[in-house]
């Protein structure tokens, strides 16, 4: 890893009742991009919010660059750019004026650091006069991206930015995210889609407040404890019920086109289960070992405190 | 499928809003009990069909029935053979789980004695019985979603539609969100839903993609597929949605 240059030790957060954030410690390098999978509700946004300086931590320390969140939030607002999952640019404003509103607090020229949002800002040009709340969703999304990067900050926090976004938005997203990652920007993005997790350098899987797995994409399958199982038949809905049914099955859950599961530590035999299935009344049965996938090893991690 | 009932029938649909043609002579039909899912692009014209086949809007030109009504003059009676929930709007906050399924229930004329009785079936089902009083704003996405969704067919429709129902859930409860759709599709209600998790595309019956107000591809997913040389869906929908800059 390169030098660190965010860093969270023990943070935790509560809102009265509510465990927000429990014991979360991490490192992160200089221009890595490092993906937060997880849920709503999983604790996300309240860590951004105190790494971005606008919350404050209940316990645990934190810094970006050598700055302190609560000591030195003044100092990290010049070296941070964030993106909040709410729109919340001036939508009485427009483009253009939310753009020089942006440069101007931080002091600095929309001329000086244009080639950093050029790609991003040249397809809102034509709608410089509109007013931003009169944006696209997508739009809007470009536009805050851009007010964010305006002042060139050395890290970036972004929150949700592909959530309700279509595939295809979605992926020119990771490839503008890509190039500035190219420019030494390091980057932190939260996401609910695990599918995401192969385009970031390293990612957290995170569930109730907690970090549960933190680790480069290709290590994620490896946490996956034991054997996982795909099976299809005629009728999944119905095998998926057949095989829960099973003894020696523990978890079973839809998957795509196929029913995943996992097996006890008394697992059966592949033919045996199939026989069995097949004596239920499934029909063009298949069974075989899979790798887990990222979204398998969330489930399964989950499922330490949580069954399906 | 060929010999099950058409519950949507949609022909030459086409919906104009000023100069921007939104939906571009659309055509499908959706059968009893199928699951059929609705992708698309952001701006490609799915609201604004789900909206004309809820009877909420009119379409330009076109013939739309839907259970059986037509869109231009039964709206109203259309209105009561579907349900509807989505991941913007479902249940209200501010109201328990038990209030919010008596409000449904009133709404769609169920009688006191059927509201009664499904509440309570309804929560033990979802295991939320013990937090029937609770309100809806403090419990998590999951719940209320899978709850909303059962409230969406308390009144038995024919034909229930689902915007977005899983956005933020977590992969355990999405997946036992699919569980409930698969249970009321066996059931005979007939689910039309939209989704931005491709995963999800595969578990319906035939799916269909839009791009820039038509539809470019409708059949089953593993057809799809298939015929996009492709390994999921989401292959399918890049290949599909990006054709027009590749090609």
């Amino acid at each position: 890893m390169n030098d660190i240059i965010v860093k969270a030790k023990g943070i935790a957060k509560s809102f009265k009742e509510t465990q927000a954030l429990s014991s979360v410690s991490f490192e992160i390098g200089k221009s890595e991009l490092m993906g937060f999978l997880g849920p709503d509700g999983a604790g996300k946004t309240t860590l951004f919010r105190i790494l971005s300086t606008l919350l404050l931590p209940s316990e645990g320390v934190a810094s970006l660059n050598g700055f302190d969140v609560v000591a030195d939030y003044r100092k990290i607002r010049h070296i941070l750019g964030y993106m909040p999952g709410r729109f919340s640019l001036y939508q009485d404003l427009t483009v253009a004026q939310n753009l020089k509103f942006y440069a101007q607090i931080f002091n600095v020229s929309i001329a000086e650091n244009y080639y950093l949002i050029k790609e991003i800002y040249s397809q809102l040009e034509p709608f410089s006069n509109r007013l931003a709340g009169k944006l696209s969703g997508g739009m809007k999304q470009k536009l805050a991206l851009s007010c964010a990067l305006i002042h060139k900050p050395e890290i970036l926090i972004l929150d949700e930015p592909t959530t309700g976004v279509d595939a295809i938005s979605r992926s020119e997203f990771w490839e503008m995210l890509k190039r500035l990652q190219k420019e030494g920007i390091t980057i932190l993005v939260s996401t609910p889609y695990m599918d995401e997790a192969s385009l970031c350098d390293r990612v957290a899987l995170v569930q109730q407040g907690r970090i549960m797995a933190m680790d480069v994409p290709a290590a994620i399958p490896g946490l996956f404890k034991g054997k996982l199982w795909a099976a299809s038949a005629g009728d999944n809905y119905k095998l998926l019920h057949d095989l829960r049914l099973l003894p020696s099955v523990e978890n079973a859950y839809l998957f795509g086109q196929k029913v995943h599961f996992t097996q006890s530590d008394l697992p059966e035999n592949p033919a045996i289960l199939s026989e069995n299935l097949r004596a239920a009344g499934n029909t063009a049965l298949l069974i075989s070992e899979v790798e887990p996938g990222v979204e398998d090893c969330f489930i399964s991690l989950m499922g330490q405190t949580e069954k399906v | 499928m060929s010999e099950a009932k058409k519950v949507i029938e949609v022909k030459d649909l086409v919906k104009r809003f000023g100069n921007f043609v939104a939906n571009d002579h659309l055509n499908f039909d959706v059968y009893e009990g199928e699951i059929f899912g609705f992708l698309g692009a952001n701006g490609a014209g799915k609201t604004t069909a789900i909206r004309i086949l809820c009877g909420l809007s009119s379409p330009t030109s076109g013939l739309v029935s839907v259970a059986g009504y037509d869109v231009y003059k039964e709206a109203d009676k259309i209105k009561k053979e579907i349900g509807y929930m989505s991941q913007k709007f479902s249940l209200y906050e501010d109201l328990s789980i038990r209030e919010n399924i008596r409000f449904y229930g009133g709404i769609y004329g169920l009688s006191s004695a059927v509201i009664k009785e499904s509440t309570r079936t309804l929560l033990e089902k979802l295991q939320l019985w013990e937090k029937r009083d609770t309100m809806i704003g403090s419990l998590p996405l999951g719940w209320r979603q899978k709850l909303a969704f059962s409230v969406a067919i308390l009144h038995k429709p024919r034909i229930v539609f689902l915007d977005e129902p899983t956005g933020g859930v977590d992969p355990i409860t999405r997946r036992q969100f699919w569980e409930l759709i698969h249970e009321a599709a066996r059931g005979g209600i007939t689910v039309f839903v939209t989704t931005h998790y491709m995963d999800e595309a595969e578990y319906c019956d035939r799916a269909t993609i839009m791009t820039e107000g038509r539809i470019v591809a409708l059949d089953h997913p593993s057809a799809l597929k298939k015929q996009y040389n492709a390994d999921s869906m989401n292959d399918v929908f890049l290949k599909l949605a990006r054709n027009k800059e590749t090609a």
